[in-house]
């Protein structure tokens, strides 16, 4: 029952997808407002539908129908019902299922916001949004269809992989991943209605998708920053990034997406970039696909790869299909694409973004090539090669070095042309918080080139960004008399989209110092030890209590008991253990950290005497690793700031001759 | 004429750039390709094979392991039952390490013909498969269940 359901709404949906994405051309040509009405319906059915087709599934998780052919592969008895329903997207079909749900739910979404739009940019996005839900149906009902029948019906489930029911961070991750990576499709879907229409000359697209963008933004960065905190507090190596295909997967359409952010701001302010902003948002949509195909299809093998079929080739012809019709549009539209402005000074605010794009474009070819590279090995010369970490470091240190740099001086930039002495003034700060870290790396035992570089960088950009808030606030001290707590929460408030990014910034700056301080002055040891016995690394001593065995409801736990000791007092007891669960012989590792603001204590269980008369345990020091979660969720904040509906109307009025103060640093 | 000129200039400056960049990608690749590799295909590459990063995937050979807990320091040979290549690893093997498991080890096949691993990890289908009678850890590790009493 539950199976047909769900099959059926899919099938419904296909038909209603399409229908709407020959109808809507149609009303346009004709003028025809009722059928345009008719064609907005069937984004909203296509959700109604989708929505009933992934509560369908969920439902059957939960009851444990092992008729459907999803659930018979990743549902369990044994499983804890939380979960179960995250399963959802732990395995091939269901992850597809979800997506479809989170572009059905966007598109509805974007399509209701601005159905009373004039012209004909929304009802092109609509075909488009119809058309790529089309798509991830087509690949429902053939290659990646979660509601096959079983006979027979099994009466339990192998449950879904250990790994991914091993922490809370799974239920986290996924959902965000697909939010930020669905979430391009709707600015996406602009610059194709901009281009079908002809509207691409005035930047309404760009208006129109500008917090559907930021939004997106922040969920892909927040996933991220959670896939990092998953891949560290569950691999149990101690480390956060690993340039793995599928971290790389995610974070090539983050640097295009983080590029775009920046270099529309150029296009509204100075009217340049219009080519380049349709190229880096249709390359950004491109690359999610890309993304979804690396991780999807089974041509990597990891953890999220889960099975390998036919599923490779739809993605393969559909980016192909998004490429050449994206080409033959690009180019039907590049006489309106031309610049209105130009380059005034080489020190600039634009030069700034122009550098940061020439930048972060050079950092996504890096890791896209490097991440393809294997694959284009395997096709054309038949060898199995990986390209190593050591590549991936070597090529994005100076690329990171250089962004902080520009990060720190960018927000100092006025437009058009910078004046020397007011420069001088507004850089001050930041030199003074950079030279203060690089002094304090190399107190600490820095020596390391990038290492002092990124610390001189991330002081002298957190300086600048700092400085802006305070600037402001005070300005607005000086014109209003507030106080000065008042006028800095109101001027956030009025230039939601500017201090949404200098927040940004902040964040970035914290990652970027967690990752720099870890990788630097990371300290780890291994040892055996006896119950009672110690080990000191860093000037953090550890105590082995003892070994232990516990039957849980899913799984068998095997565990060590170790004391952080301050002297003679016990500090905290740190419990790395092995998870047994029945479906694997092979146990899940699963380390145990304590976390202070200065820095971790990462603890692994090696291995164990079955009598536990001695363990082996890993013990690492990870200096100002927790900083890197808080700066990500600093960036979040700053892009929860800037796509907060209400802001840049109300900015836009503060910025009126009114408040002179306040408009001298506009974006 | 002057806005011809500087669109040249900025051509050939995006030019240069983007062959620098390629040839630094270049050289990036080409010192920091890892290749997976066999017992049987790194011994026929001789001296040419030493030295480089390699993944080296293959069986651990029974009877081959030594292992010394107390230092840490882990001895065997891994066998694709034509060739055998001598492993040194630093640090505690995986758990499910024991002699026929099949593994990938990281590492540099070095002048002295033993191959130094920087990561050991063991190969497992994608297959999950249940514990056979016996391995279960309430079964194996009876003693260490019984003593935290639950």
């Amino acid at each position: 029952m539950t199976r047909l359901l769900a099959y059926n709404a899919i099938i419904v949906a296909t038909a209603i997808s399409l229908l709407g994405a020959v109808l809507l051309p149609v009303a346009i040509r004709r003028g025809r407002r009722d059928w345009l009405t008719l064609g907005y319906a069937a984004v909203y059915t296509n959700f109604v539908l989708v929505t009933v087709a992934t509560l369908a599934l969920v439902w059957g998780l939960v009851t444990h129908d092992f008729s459907i052919s999803y659930v018979a592969q990743v549902g369990s008895r044994a499983t804890p019902l939380f979960f179960t329903v995250i399963s959802l997207w732990g395995a091939l079909e269901g992850s597809i299922v979800f997506w479809a749900w989170v572009l059905a739910l966007y598109g509805a979404a974007a399509v209701y916001f601005n159905r009373g739009r004039e012209g004909h940019l929304v009802p092109y996005a609509a075909v488009t949004l119809l058309l790529v839900s089309l798509f991830f149906h087509v690949l429902l009902l053939g290659p990646a269809n979660p509601f096959q029948p079983v006979f027979p019906v099994p009466f339990d489930g192998p449950g879904p992989n250990p790994l991914l029911q091993n922490h809370i961070l799974m239920a986290v991750h996924p959902p965000l991943l697909y939010l930020g990576y669905v979430g391009f499709t709707v600015p996406f879907a602009f610059a194709v209605g901009a281009m079908l229409s002809g509207e691409v000359a005035s930047d309404d697209w760009i208006r129109l998708g500008r917090r559907w963008t930021v939004a997106s933004w922040g969920f892909l960065t927040a996933a991220i920053v959670a896939g990092m905190w998953w891949s560290y507090e569950v691999l149990g190596w101690g480390g956060y990034w690993a340039w793995d295909p599928v971290e790389n997967a995610s974070f090539i359409p983050w640097l295009t997406a983080t590029a775009y952010l920046h270099s529309v701001m150029v296009q509204e302010r100075r009217g340049m970039l219009k080519l380049w902003n349709l190229n880096l948002m249709v390359g950004t949509f491109v690359l999610t696909i890309l993304g979804t195909f690396l991780t999807r299809s089974g041509i990597i093998s990891s953890v999220h790869a889960f099975t390998t079929g036919t599923i490779g080739y739809y993605f393969l012809a559909f980016i192909g299909i998004v490429l050449v019709a994206a080409l033959f549009m690009v180019a039907g539209n590049s006489d309106r694409l031309a610049s209105e402005g130009r380059l005034d000074a080489p020190l600039s605010r634009e030069t700034a973004f122009l550098v940061q794009n020439l930048l972060f474009t050079a950092f996504m070819f890096t890791v896209l090539i490097g991440t393809l590279f294997p694959l284009v090995a395997e096709a054309a010369r038949g060898v199995k090669v990986s390209v190593g970490e050591p590549f991936f470091n070597k090529m994005s240190l100076p690329l990171m070095v250089a962004l902080l740099f520009l990060m720190g001086v960018g927000p100092a930039l006025p437009w058009r042309k910078a004046a020397g002495e007011e420069l001088k003034g507004r850089l001050l700060p930041g030199i003074v918080l950079g030279v203060l870290f690089a002094i304090g790396v190399v107190a600490a035992g820095g020596r390391g080139a990038y290492s002092v570089l990124a610390f001189l960088f991330a002081g002298f950009a957190l300086g600048t960004n700092l400085q802006e808030f305070v600037r402001g606030a005070n300005a607005r001290v000086k014109a209003h008399g507030e106080s000065f707590v008042m006028a800095l929460v109101r001027l956030v408030a009025a230039n939601r989209r500017r201090y949404g990014g200098y927040t940004a910034h902040i964040g970035v700056i914290m990652v970027a110092v967690g990752i720099a301080a870890s990788s630097t002055f990371k300290t780890e040891q291994e040892a055996t030890l006896t119950p009672g016995q110690t080990m000191t690394v860093a000037g953090h001593t550890l105590r082995f209590k003892n070994a232990w065995g516990r039957q849980e409801k899913q799984r068998e736990v095997i565990g060590a008991t170790m004391e952080w000791m301050d002297g003679d007092r016990v500090r905290a007891q740190i419990e790395p253990r092995m998870n047994y669960y029945p479906t694997q012989q092979e146990p899940v590792p699963t380390p145990d950290v304590r976390s202070t603001l200065r820095g971790d204590i990462y603890l692994s269980l090696m291995a164990f005497k079955a009598d536990g008369s001695n363990v082996t345990v890993k013990v690492i020091w990870e200096p100002l690793v927790p900083w890197i979660w808080i700066g990500g969720m600093v960036v979040c904040l700053g892009a929860i700031v800037g796509a907060w509906p209400g802001g840049r109307e109300r900015g836009r009025a503060v910025a009126t001759p009114a408040a002179p103060a306040l408009a001298e640093g506009q974006p | 004429m002057t806005m011809k000129r500087s669109k040249w200039g900025a051509l050939a400056a995006v030019g240069v750039l983007v062959m620098a960049f390629g040839w630094l990608i270049y050289g990036g690749l080409d010192s920091n390709v890892v290749y997976f590799l066999t017992p049987k295909e790194l011994a026929a590459k001789g001296v040419e094979g030493m030295d480089k990063p390699v993944r080296l995937g293959g069986q651990v050979k029974p009877g081959s392991v030594v292992w010394d807990e107390k230092a840490l320091d882990l001895r065997f040979t891994v066998t694709d039952g034509t060739s055998e290549i001598a492993v040194h690893s630093k640090g505690a093997p995986p758990q499910m390490f024991k002699d026929g498991q099949g593994v990938v080890i990281e590492g540099r096949y070095g002048k002295d013909s033993v191959f130094k691993s920087t990561s050991l990890m063991v190969k497992h289908s994608n297959e999950y498969k249940a514990p056979e009678k016996g391995e279960r850890p309430s079964e194996m590790y009876k003693s260490l269940m019984k003593s935290s009493g639950s």
